[in-house]
């Protein structure tokens, strides 16, 4: 279980999530990117849209 | 395409995507995980394959390597910012790797106006357009095509800046905006309007078939038709019309996998608006059940040298 930074509520992480992966924070909405870290994985601000971001 | 065609052709395809485990490898290039970077992630190892997630923000390439680890390697490019995906597709390309899509696709697909030149050049209607390179020139060829016209920057997604130009006051207010931005706003590309159904088409072209398609539908209250602002999605069925137009843009811009979004225009019938080098598929898998990321792996594991 990992805190949001941002509001301090509890973000849950699949247990087949992957380093990459963007999680979203349930109460404030705020995205983070999974990263690696000595525990498994933590939490990073996700980019989650760039001026040149298209498909 | 009839009921039954269209069953068998859906059926092919699932049982196409179950083939047994290669023991190849690839590498998926990313800068963002969304449901379509997991699900190819999860098809290559559901297929035996060894699979490396590649952060493309973490890549530094010797440019020089001739021993790169990515040399006869296959690289599914899923990189979403446009430069980022050009400029490694670039590198990795030019270290041997056999990255999909590969460098031209990646270059015309991801710049709406190159994109136009292509399809024009291989003979395939798309909206009219119209190109000027300044405040001055930008109104000058408003007034000799007229309104309503739609103003488009030349690279970017989702409906991100693109406004519908009733008139000359809207036109002078976007315009005068774009004068203040980065200089890649101020290369105006305009579309015609094109008159047709509140909905648009995306098909999904791997290799040499279009493996599914949707109607994308507009949202409440909104003329675009990007999943993203709130559209929705239903089946669209693959007719030899559809898929000869969508095989004929893929290989116009020298692309492997993408996605062929088309409009019926009530004048000209389907016309393409846009070919994605970096599709996006969660909406047609969830609407049309089709395995796209599997068959995107077998292909993309077939073309690896």
């Amino acid at each position: 279980m990992l805190k949001c930074p941002e509001c301090d509520a509890e973000i849950k992480v699949p247990p087949d999530s992957i380093e990459g992966e963007i999680v979203t924070c349930p109460d404030c909405g705020a995205s983070y990117e999974l990263v690696k870290s000595a525990d498994g994985l933590g939490i990073k601000p996700a980019q989650v849209v760039g001026e040149d971001w298209g498909q | 395409m009839r009921q039954e065609e269209e069953q068998a052709h859906q059926s092919s395809l699932s049982s196409s995507s179950s083939s047994k485990p290669s023991g190849k490898s690839l590498f998926i290039l990313y800068d963002s995980i969304r449901w379509e970077e997991k699900a190819l992630y999860e098809a290559a190892i559901k297929k035996g394959v060894k699979v490396e997630n590649v952060n493309c923000k973490n890549l530094a390439i010797n440019l020089n390597d001739k021993n790169s680890k990515y040399r006869g390697q296959v690289v599914l490019q899923r990189s979403v910012s446009y430069f980022k995906n050009v400029h490694s597709t670039a590198a990795l390309q030019g270290l041997g790797a056999q990255v999909i899509n590969p460098l031209h696709a990646a270059i015309m697909c991801g710049n709406k106006m190159y994109a136009h030149m292509e399809l024009e050049k291989a003979g395939i209607r798309t909206p009219k357009a119209v190109a000027a390179f300044s405040e001055e020139s930008a109104i000058a060829v408003l007034d000799k095509i007229g309104y309503p016209a739609v103003i488009k920057p030349t690279v970017g997604s989702w409906g991100r800046l693109i406004a519908l130009l009733r008139d000359k006051d809207a036109a002078r207010a976007v315009i005068e905006d774009r004068e203040h931005m980065f200089p890649l706003y101020q290369v105006y590309y305009f579309e015609e309007f094109v008159k047709r159904p509140p909905r648009d088409i995306r098909a999904i072209v791997v290799g040499n078939r279009v493996v599914a398609a949707i109607y994308r539908y507009s949202g409440e209250g909104e003329w675009k038709t990007n999943m993203a602002l709130g559209g929705h999605a239903e089946a669209c069925p693959v007719t030899k019309e559809l898929e000869d137009v969508c095989l004929k843009a893929k290989n116009a811009m020298n692309g492997h996998i993408v996605g062929v979004d088309l409009m019926e225009s009530d004048s000209q019938g389907l016309v393409v608006h846009e070919v994605n080098n970096t599709t996006e598929f969660k909406n047609t898998v969830r609407v049309t059940g089709i395995d796209i990321p599997g068959l995107m792996i077998d292909y993309a594991l077939g073309e690896g040298k």
